[in-house]
């Protein structure tokens, strides 16, 4: 029977990923993703996890050794944030380019220095080409439904890749609110065992990965790798609705979208930010302005055709980033110009940088930011990104 | 001892392999595969073997074979072996991590001592040629004292970390230095360690014509030649018991002497500072002299 319990994300994490019923879990712990893994080890403990848990000295290790399990054609789950994920950058190329489906939560939280473990998603926005399907979660619920949609997107024999849920530190982390949780065997007709069909480890029919593959081929094993990108794609929307036809819950797909059919300017933004945008749209509309919101789930592969379709309609687009690409711009604001220029709708991107490191960012601050995008529309330029909040 | 002609006629490693002439870690690797046989997963981090296993989509290893990163060798394969514990297949199929020393001695210690600790069931062999050998030849640290490499053009001014005592530290329940130069050693080892369970720890000295500068057709002897002056200690520990090997031991035992230090320094290119400088050689010996004084003492005799 599903059960609803309260819990903060981390949690929500890892009973998602209790539910999936993974094989090996190698983890290192790191605030503020510790609880992930502590409760990973209470499930293996208890019994109620029938899994490997290998307890590594470090995140590089960590990702290796999910690369190993992985390997043998096991369903192999990790977790980390910020510092870890760095250090693990060189291993989420491997599992990219490996093709093994690991399933990672990402806790975004400050690199130092100084030391900062508050909310800030340059972490995972560096992360972005090492071939790792990129989700962002805004609710407990989500990041728990979104970890078993990725083990199922990310083991599809026309994907193989590894994949992130991204949630916010502490603003998910640490706080609880009710989610509903399913043993695995109410969810194994959604998410079937994983069953590697390019390759494995096994001496019954030995083959090898990643030995030295020169000019002549490795272009074409990473346009191997975009592709299952591009099936990732297409799948996204299909997984989504088999999971709200068998559980009645879904998440907006690539882009969930608050009252933007009508909207002349719209806001998009990431994580709890997304959702934090949509009480602004609410005290606009209440005074009769048209703004929307719309919040980006899904970073990798990216939505060009979902961005270019919300702007066909909207006089001016305010991109909130809680990132900073420093001597450019926010990641995502770059990455939805560089989808409308593509397009044949081509309106003002206002650009905001907010929230770094964990400062807080309020609807009342994202009232402003589209009170900006109005006046961009109205002068049909956006100009320079700006930095919201800035002491000077 | 095994016999040449008891060793399984089976070939893990291809003619075919893109290793250079006299490559000693190819020999090694040959006899090390056949003493552990087909069900075997292969855990190979950048080292020379990146290289010898040859290029895809073809490969000169006729066993499973997961490259891995540099630093990753005892993190990749205590996956691998979590994995084949899940499957109950950690008593059929033995994994091994096959890394250089610098993947060991330096970029990989870190990786390995944790696997170590966690009592990972695996084989980590470190192939030590003394010297980053597939980059062209920089120092490590496993490189020995006075050696050219061309990172210490003038020389290598410090002596090598004693990585198999830094092992046997780790209360692993198998510790071996060997060198592929003594074929039916390599074999007996590895059958013996295969059989053994928990992390086990084989260091092989393989020689390497290219980097020390001698012929490609000299392997075997230089090796050998290691071994009979000192300069190279082979030993065993299982358990709490430290045992020599084979030669090492005649010499322990004063059954033979060692050659002179010089048999071994003289015919290669790599200690030509070194071979100029009469301190430094009586540096290099009085290292020796040391390194034997200390494992006398861990196998009390």
């Amino acid at each position: 029977m599903p059960k609803t319990i309260s819990v903060t994300g981390n949690l929500a994490a890892a009973y998602a990923a209790k539910t999936a019923n993974p094989a090996v879990i190698a983890a290192y712990p790191i605030t503020p993703q510790t609880e992930i893994v502590e409760k990973m080890a209470d499930f293996v403990e208890s019994g109620e996890l029938k899994a490997e848990y290998v307890r590594v000295e470090s995140e590089h290790s960590a990702m290796a050794a999910c690369i190993g399990a992985s390997a043998l054609g096991l369903r192999t789950f990790t977790a980390t944030s910020s510092h870890g994920l760095a250090l693990m950058h060189e291993m989420l190329h491997w599992a990219g380019r490996a093709r093994l489906p690991v399933v990672m939560p990402v806790v975004n939280r400050a690199l130092g220095p100084p030391w900062n473990i508050w909310v800030d998603h340059t972490d995972s926005m560096a992360t972005r080409d090492t071939g790792w399907i990129q989700f962002y979660a805004a609710n407990n619920q989500e990041v728990y439904d979104t970890v078993l949609e990725l083990f199922r997107l990310c083991e599809d024999p026309e994907v193989v890749l590894p994949g992130m849920v991204c949630l916010d530190a502490f603003i998910l982390s640490h706080t609880s609110t009710a989610i509903v949780v399913y043993d695995h065997d109410e969810i194994s007709g959604f998410l079937p065992a994983y069953q590697p069909g390019h390759w494995k480890l096994d001496p019954d029919d030995p083959m090898a990965n990643g030995n030295i593959a020169g000019p002549e081929y490795y272009y074409e094993l990473s346009y191997a790798i975009h592709e299952g990108f591009e099936a990732a794609r297409k799948l996204i929307p299909i997984i989504e609705q088999d999971f709200y036809k068998r559980f009645g819950r879904r998440h907006g797909g690539f882009i969930n979208a608050y009252r933007c059919n009508d909207a002349e300017v719209i806001l998009l933004a990431m994580g709890t930010m997304g959702e934090e945008a949509q009480l602004a749209v609410e005290h606009l509309r209440d005074q009769g302005v048209a703004a929307g919101s719309a919040r980006l789930r899904v970073f990798r592969p990216f939505p060009v055709k979902e961005v270019q379709a919300l702007a066909a309609k909207a006089k001016a687009f305010v991109v909130v980033d809680r990132s900073l690409s420093y001597g450019h711009a926010g990641a995502a604001a770059t990455e939805i110009r560089s989808a409308l220029y593509r397009g044949t709708h081509h309106i003002p991107v206002l650009g905001f940088v907010a929230g770094l490191g964990g400062r807080d960012v309020r609807y009342t601050d994202m009232i402003t930011m589209i009170q900006a995008g109005f006046k961009a529309a109205d002068k049909g330029e956006a100009g320079a990104d700006q930095f919201y909040g800035l002491k000077r | 001892m095994v016999t040449i002609k008891e060793m399984p006629r089976e070939e893990y490693i291809e003619c075919g392999h893109a290793a250079c002439a006299g490559c000693g870690a190819t020999i090694g690797i040959r006899h090390a595969l056949k003493a552990l046989g087909k069900d075997t997963i292969l855990v190979v981090p950048a080292c020379c073997t990146s290289v010898i296993q040859g290029l895809y989509p073809l490969n000169a290893l006729h066993l499973p074979v997961l490259n891995v990163a540099f630093m990753t060798a005892g993190a990749s394969a205590s996956g691998v072996a979590a994995g084949l514990r899940y499957l109950g297949k950690d008593k059929e199929i033995t994994v091994m991590a096959w890394a250089g020393d610098g993947g060991t001695y330096d970029i990989g210690i870190q990786a390995l001592s944790g696997a170590a600790e966690r009592k990972t069931n695996f084989i980590y062999t470190c192939y030590n040629n003394q010297a980053y050998g597939n980059t062209g030849l920089q120092r490590s640290g496993a490189t020995p004292f006075g050696a050219y490499t061309t990172t210490t053009p003038t020389g290598k001014r410090e002596f090598p970390k004693p990585m198999g005592r830094i092992m046997a530290e780790h209360d692993i329940p198998y510790v071996a230095v060997i060198c592929a130069s003594y074929p039916r050693l390599v074999f007996d080892t590895y059958r013996k360690a295969r059989d053994i369970v928990g992390t086990r720890y084989i260091e092989m000295l393989t020689p390497c014509p290219t980097g020390w500068r001698f012929p490609g057709s000299k392997s075997i002897e230089m090796g050998r030649l290691a071994v009979e002056t000192g300069a190279w200690i082979m030993w065993e520990k299982q358990g709490e018991d430290w045992r020599f090997l084979d030669r090492s031991k005649l010499i322990a035992e004063g059954k033979v002497a060692r050659r002179p230090l010089m048999d071994y320094l003289k015919p290669q290119g790599q200690f030509y500072t070194l071979l100029r400088d009469p301190a430094m050689i009586e540096q290099f010996e009085r290292w020796v002299d040391r390194e034997w004084d200390v494992m006398k003492r861990r196998v009390g005799c």
